[in-house]
C-alpha cells in the first residue's frame, strides 16, 4: 500500500489566507471555453461580413460626397443607389440586436444552472476556494472579456454604418438617420453594457430557476421586456429634449414630438385635424399613384408639410427632438445604467449562492 | 409486503402487436407540457401585439377608403395618414418588428425539437425510455410528429393573423390615388399560414437531428440556429425569386415604390433590342441626355422617364402579387419534404445507436 | 428456457474490447448474480442484453431465443439502469403514468399500493426523492410491468443498509412467488449471499465462472459466494463451468 507523503499539518490551517483569485482564471478557461469560443467564431464572422459590407458603403458613400456638383442627375443618381445600400443595410442593423441577447443568455444562464443541474455544486462548492469568492471569480473575469469582445465589435459597427449617419446626408440627397435610432444599441458603450446586462440576468436567472433551458429562455424574455421599455420609452428621456419652432430640423436629430400652438395656447399634436385642412389644398405626388405626401420611400423627412397651410392662419410648429451632439452623452448614460444594472445583479447572484442551502 | 395482483401469462408475447399509437399521447404531454405551454403563451402574446398594431392600420385603411370626395383635402389627409401607419417600416420585413418576427420560427423549433432526444441522452433516461414495451423508434416518431402537428397548428393561426394585417396594403382599392401598396412578397412572406408552420417544422426537425447527433442540450440548440440562420438567409436571398421563372415587363410603373404590389426582381435598359446596362444608367450617360432634368422632378422612377424619351426601354422583372399563393405552396413544400426527411434520418439514427 | 443466451458475445468501444468471448446460458427461474470488479464489463453485458446497445461480434438471444431489444423481448424484460434514470422534473404519479402507458402489461394497483408502504408521495417530484426513495420507486415501475426477466444493474448501490436488506427481499419475492427471473450485478457480494442462486464471474472484459452457485461452491471448494470471487477474480482466467 503506497503511503501517504505529504504529513499533516495540523497547525498551519486554523485561520487559512484565501487562495489567490487569478487560480480561477484557468477553472473558468477549462470549464466555459466552449462556450466563449464559439462567441469568438460568432462575432469573428459577423465582423468579417460587417467589415466586407463596410468597405463597400464607405467606397459608395466616398462617390457621392466626392460627385460636384452635388444637385447634378448623376449625382443624384449616386445618392439613389446609396440609398439603396441603405435599404440592404437596414436590415443587419435590427438582426444585431439579437447578439446581446443570445451571448448573454448562453454564456451568462449555464453558468449557475448547470451546476446546480447537474449538481456538481456540491463538488465546486466544497472546494478550498469557497463558494461565492468562486461565483465571483467567474463571473466578473467572463463579463469583462465579453465586454472587451463587444466594445472592439460594437467599434467595427459603428464604423460599418458611420456613413448612413453623418450630418449633412440630407442634402446629398441621402436619407437622414439619426444614430438614436440606427444601431444605437450596438455601438462601443452599449454593446458590451447591453451583452454584460443580459449576462448578468442570464446568472441571476441560472441562479433562480436551477435549469438551464429553462433560464435561457427566461433571460431572453427579459432581455426583449428590457429593450423594448428602453427604446420606447426610456431612451429618449435620458436628457431633456430640446424644443424648436424650427420645422427644419437637422435629419440626424432624433424627433421625440411635433406639435403646435396657435397664440401662444397648444392646439394640437400630430397631424392637423380634417377640420383645419379644408381650408388647404393639397398637390398630388408624380403620376397620381404613390409618392404621396409623407408616402413610402424611406424616413419620413422632418420638414413638415402642413407648416406653409397652417402658418398664414397663426398656427405654430414646434418639434421635441434629441440633437446629434447629444449621441456621447447618451451613450454613457445608457451604458451606465445598464453597467449598475449588471453590477447590482451580479451582487445579487453572489449573495444567494453565498446564503443557498445546497 | 404487497403483492403483485395480475398474472404472468407466458404464452401470450411471442410476437407482439405493437402498442396503439396514441398511448404516446399522454407521455409527449407530460413530458414536454412546458415546452408546449410557452410556445402558446409566446404566440399569445405576440398575437396581442400583432392584433393591436393591426386593428389601427386597418382602422386608417378603412377610413381612408370610405372617404368621399377622393380629391377632398380631408380625404387626402386619410390616405396620408393610413400611408405613414403602413410604412413606418416597424412590421414590414425590414423593420425592427418584422425582423424580430421573423426570429420567431427558429427560437420555437430550437427550443421545442432539441431537447427532445438530446435531453434522454444528456441526462441517460433513454435508458428507461427506450426499454420500455412501446419500442424506441416509433416512441421517437410519435413524439416527433404529435409536437410537430401541434406547433404547426399554433403558428398557422398566427400566421393567418399576419396575413389579416398585410391585407389593407394588397393594392384592392387602387382607384384611391396615393394609397399605399405593397407586395406580399416582402411583407413577412415566411410568417403566413403556410410557411410560418413549414419554417418551424423546419427548425423543429433540424434542431431534433441536432439533438440526435450532439446529444447535449444546449449546443444543439445553439447548432440549430445557426444552421437555421443560413438556410433562412439563403432562401430569402437567392431562392425564393425563383420558384417561378419571374415575368418580364417594360411597363416602368411595375416597380414604383408604394404603388405597386410587384415584386421586383430584376431591371434592365435595352436600346434598339440591344442590352444596353444593368440597374442604374451609367453616369455618363444621364450627364449627356438627362442633365437639364431639374432635381425635383426625378421621383421614384429616377432616369427611366427621361431614358424612354431617348429611345431607351427599362425592362423589370418580377413576381406578381397573384403568385403569392403558389410561392407559399412552393416553399410550403419543400420545407415539409426537408422535415419529412430529417425526421427520417432521426429515426434511422435512432434505431441504430448503439449505447 | 434460458433467459439470456449469449455466445462469443462481445462489445467495442474504439479500439478497446469492453467485453468479449463472452458465452453464457443463463437458466430461467433464477437469480443471477453478475459479479466484477468496476470496468469488467458488467453494464456493457447488461446493456446488450437488453438491447440498448448492438453486439461488435457474436450473438445474444433473451427470453428463449428471442431478439435482444426486439417488441417481443422488450415486452417480457424490465430494465433497471445504473444510477435508477427518472425523468426527474415529472412527479411519481407521471412516471407510473408512463410506464404503463408505454408498456402493454402493468400493475397499476400493485404500484401505487407499495409506494405507500415505502412512504413515498404520488405527487412528488422524482428528483426530490432522496437516492434510495428513487431506487425504490424505479423497481416498484420495473415490478408492476410483471416482466418475465428482471435486470438490475448495480440496484443496491444508493441504499442504506436497511433499505438495501427490503430491496433484495422484493426481489426475492417477486423470483420465487411470480416466476421472475432477475438478473442483476453488484459488487456488493455479503447482499448477494442471501440472494442470487447463479453466478456469473467477469473480470475485464471476459467471463471467468458461469454456473449454479451450490455447484460452483462444492466444484471449487470454497464456503462462500464471496470467497469464490476473490479467488478467482484473482487469478487468470479459469475454466467456465455450467
Amino acid at each position: 500500500m503506497t503511503a501517504l507523503t505529504t504529513p499533516a499539518r495540523p497547525d498551519d490551517d486554523t485561520s487559512p489566507r484565501p487562495i489567490p483569485w487569478r487560480r480561477m482564471t484557468g477553472v473558468t478557461w477549462r470549464q466555459h471555453r466552449y462556450a466563449l469560443a464559439a462567441v469568438a467564431v460568432l462575432l469573428g464572422g459577423l465582423a468579417g461580413w460587417l467589415w466586407i459590407a463596410g468597405t463597400s458603403v464607405h467606397h459608395d458613400y466616398a462617390a457621392v460626397t466626392a460627385c460636384r456638383p452635388a444637385s447634378a442627375p448623376a449625382c443624384q443618381d449616386l445618392a439613389t443607389t446609396f440609398n439603396g445600400t441603405w435599404n440592404a443595410m437596414s436590415i443587419p442593423s435590427v438582426l444585431l440586436q439579437l447578439l446581446p441577447a443570445l451571448i448573454g443568455a448562453f454564456v451568462g444562464a449555464p453558468l449557475l444552472a448547470r451546476e446546480l443541474e447537474t449538481g456538481t455544486f456540491r463538488f465546486a462548492w466544497t472546494q478550498g476556494f469557497g463558494r461565492w469568492r468562486w461565483a465571483l471569480a467567474k463571473l466578473v473575469p467572463l463579463a469583462v472579456v465579453l465586454a472587451a469582445a463587444t466594445c472592439a465589435f460594437g467599434a467595427l459597427v459603428s464604423w460599418c454604418y458611420q456613413p448612413f449617419l453623418a450630418p449633412g446626408n440630407q442634402e446629398l440627397g441621402i436619407y437622414g438617420n439619426t444614430p438614436f435610432a440606427v444601431v444605437f444599441s450596438l455601438r462601443e458603450v452599449t454593446f458590451p453594457a447591453w451583452t454584460v446586462a443580459t449576462f448578468a440576468i442570464g446568472a441571476l436567472a441560472g441562479m433562480l430557476i436551477r435549469r438551464v433551458v429553462p433560464a435561457i429562455v427566461a433571460t431572453l424574455a427579459v432581455y426583449a421586456g428590457l429593450a423594448v421599455v428602453a427604446a420606447a420609452f426610456l431612451r429618449e428621456h435620458y436628457l431633456t429634449p430640446l424644443v424648436s419652432s424650427d420645422t427644419n430640423v437637422p435629419g440626424t436629430a432624433w424627433i421625440i414630438g411635433q406639435w403646435w400652438t396657435k397664440d401662444g395656447r397648444f392646439a394640437f399634436a400630430g397631424n392637423p385635424p380634417d377640420s383645419l385642412l379644408n381650408a388647404c389644398s393639397f398637390p398630388q405626388g408624380p403620376g397620381g399613384k404613390g409618392g404621396g405626401i409623407g408616402g413610402p420611400g424611406g424616413p419620413p423627412s422632418s420638414a413638415n408639410p402642413f407648416a406653409q397651410c397652417l402658418a398664414p392662419h397663426g398656427y405654430a410648429p414646434w418639434t421635441s427632438f434629441q440633437p446629434a451632439t447629444r449621441f456621447w452623452p447618451f451613450q454613457w448614460i445608457e451604458g451606465g445604467w445598464l453597467l449598475v444594472l449588471a453590477a447590482l445583479l451580479i451582487a445579487v447572484t453572489i449573495w444567494l449562492v453565498h446564503r443557498r442551502a445546497a | 409486503m404487497t403483492a403483485p395482483t395480475i398474472p404472468a401469462q407466458p404464452g401470450a408475447d411471442l410476437s407482439p402487436r405493437p402498442l396503439p399509437w396514441r398511448r404516446m399521447a399522454g407521455v409527449t404531454w407530460r413530458q414536454h407540457r412546458y415546452a408546449l405551454v410557452g410556445v402558446v403563451v409566446l404566440l399569445g402574446a405576440l398575437a396581442v401585439w400583432v392584433w393591436t398594431a393591426g386593428t389601427s392600420l386597418h382602422n386608417a385603411y378603412a377610413a381612408a377608403v370610405a372617404c368621399h370626395p377622393v380629391n377632398s383635402s380631408a380625404c387626402v389627409n386619410l390616405v396620408v395618414s393610413f400611408n405613414g401607419s403602413a410604412t413606418d417600416k416597424f412590421m414590414g420585413s425590414k423593420g425592427a418588428g418584422g425582423v424580430l418576427l421573423q426570429v420567431m420560427p427558429a427560437l420555437i423549433g430550437a427550443f421545442a425539437g432539441a431537447p427532445v432526444l438530446a435531453r434522454e441522452l444528456e441526462t441517460g433516461t433513454f435508458r428507461f425510455a427506450w426499454t420500455q414495451g412501446f419500442g424506441r423508434w416509433r416512441w421517437a416518431l410519435a413524439k416527433l410528429v404529435l409536437l410537430g402537428v401541434v406547433l404547426a397548428a399554433a403558428t398557422a393561426a398566427f400566421g393567418a393573423l399576419v396575413s389579416w394585417y398585410f391585407q389593407p396594403e394588397s393594392g384592392a382599392n387602387s382607384q384611391i390615388p396615393g394609397l399605399y401598396e405593397a407586395s406580399p412578397f416582402g411583407n413577412l412572406f415566411s410568417l403566413r399560414e403556410v410557411t410560418f408552420p413549414a419554417w418551424t417544422l423546419a427548425a423543429f426537425t433540424i434542431a431534433a437531428l441536432a439533438g440526435m447527433l450532439i446529444r447535449r442540450v444546449v449546443p444543439a440548440i445553439v447548432a440549430t440556429l445557426a444552421v437555421y440562420a443560413g438556410l433562412a438567409f439563403a432562401v430569402a436571398a437567392f431562392l425564393r425569386k425563383h420558384y417561378l421563372t419571374p415575368l418580364v415587363t417594360s411597363n416602368i410603373n411595375i416597380s414604383l415604390p408604394g404603388g405597386s404590389t410587384a415584386w421586383t426582381i430584376g431591371q434592365w435598359t435595352t436600346k434598339g433590342g440591344r442590352f444596353a446596362f444593368a440597374g442604374n444608367p451609367p453616369d455618363s450617360l444621364v450627364n449627356q441626355l438627362c442633365s437639364n432634368v431639374p432635381q425635383d422632378k426625378i421621383g421614384p422612377l429616377g432616369f427611366a422617364p427621361c431614358l424612354a424619351q431617348h429611345g431607351y426601354t427599362q425592362w423589370t422583372s418580377y413576381q406578381p402579387a397573384t403568385r403569392f399563393w403558389p410561392f407559399q405552396w412552393i416553399e410550403g413544400g419543400w420545407l415539409l419534404a426537408l422535415s419529412v426527411l430529417l425526421v427520417a434520418a432521426v429515426i434511422w439514427l435512432v434505431r441504430r445507436r448503439a449505447a | 428456457m434460458n433467459v439470456v443466451e449469449a455466445s462469443g458475445l462481445g462489445k467495442r468501444y474504439g479500439r478497446t474490447w469492453a467485453l468479449r468471448e463472452c458465452t453464457l446460458e443463463i437458466p430461467a427461474g433464477r437469480v443471477a448474480a453478475l459479479v466484477g470488479p468496476n470496468g469488467a464489463g458488467k453494464t456493457t453485458l447488461l446493456n446488450l442484453a437488453v438491447g440498448l446497445s448492438t453486439p461488435s461480434a457474436g450473438a445474444v438471444t433473451v427470453l428463449g431465443g428471442r431478439r435482444a431489444g426486439s417488441p417481443a423481448a422488450l415486452d417480457g424484460i424490465a430494465f433497471v439502469a445504473q444510477d435508477t434514470p427518472l425523468y426527474k422534473t415529472l412527479s411519481v404519479a407521471d412516471m407510473i403514468y408512463i410506464t404503463r402507458t408505454l408498456n402493454r402489461r402493468f400493475d397499476k394497483s400493485y404500484a401505487y399500493a407499495r409506494l405507500e408502504d415505502l412512504g413515498i408521495p404520488p405527487k412528488r417530484r422524482a428528483g426530490k426523492l432522496s437516492g434510495g426513495q428513487q431506487a425504490q420507486l424505479a423497481l416498484t415501475l420495473a415490478l408492476a410491468r410483471r416482466p418475465r426477466l428482471l435486470v438490475l444493474d448495480e440496484p443496491v448501490a444508493m441504499l442504506d443498509p436497511i433499505a438495501r436488506h427490503d430491496f433484495m427481499a422484493t426481489v426475492l419475492a417477486a423470483a420465487s412467488a411470480y416466476g421472475v427471473s432477475v438478473l442483476l450485478s453488484s459488487h456488493v457480494l455479503t447482499e448477494l449471499e442471501r440472494v442470487a442462486d447463479y453466478l456469473i464471474l467477469l473480470s475485464r472484459g471476459q467471463v471467468r465462472l458461469a454456473g449454479a452457485v451450490d455447484d460452483l461452491l462444492a466444484t471449487h471448494g470454497k464456503a462462500s459466494l464471496e470467497e469464490l470471487a476473490l479467488t478467482y477474480l484473482r487469478e487468470t482466467p479459469a475454466e467456465v463451468t455450467r
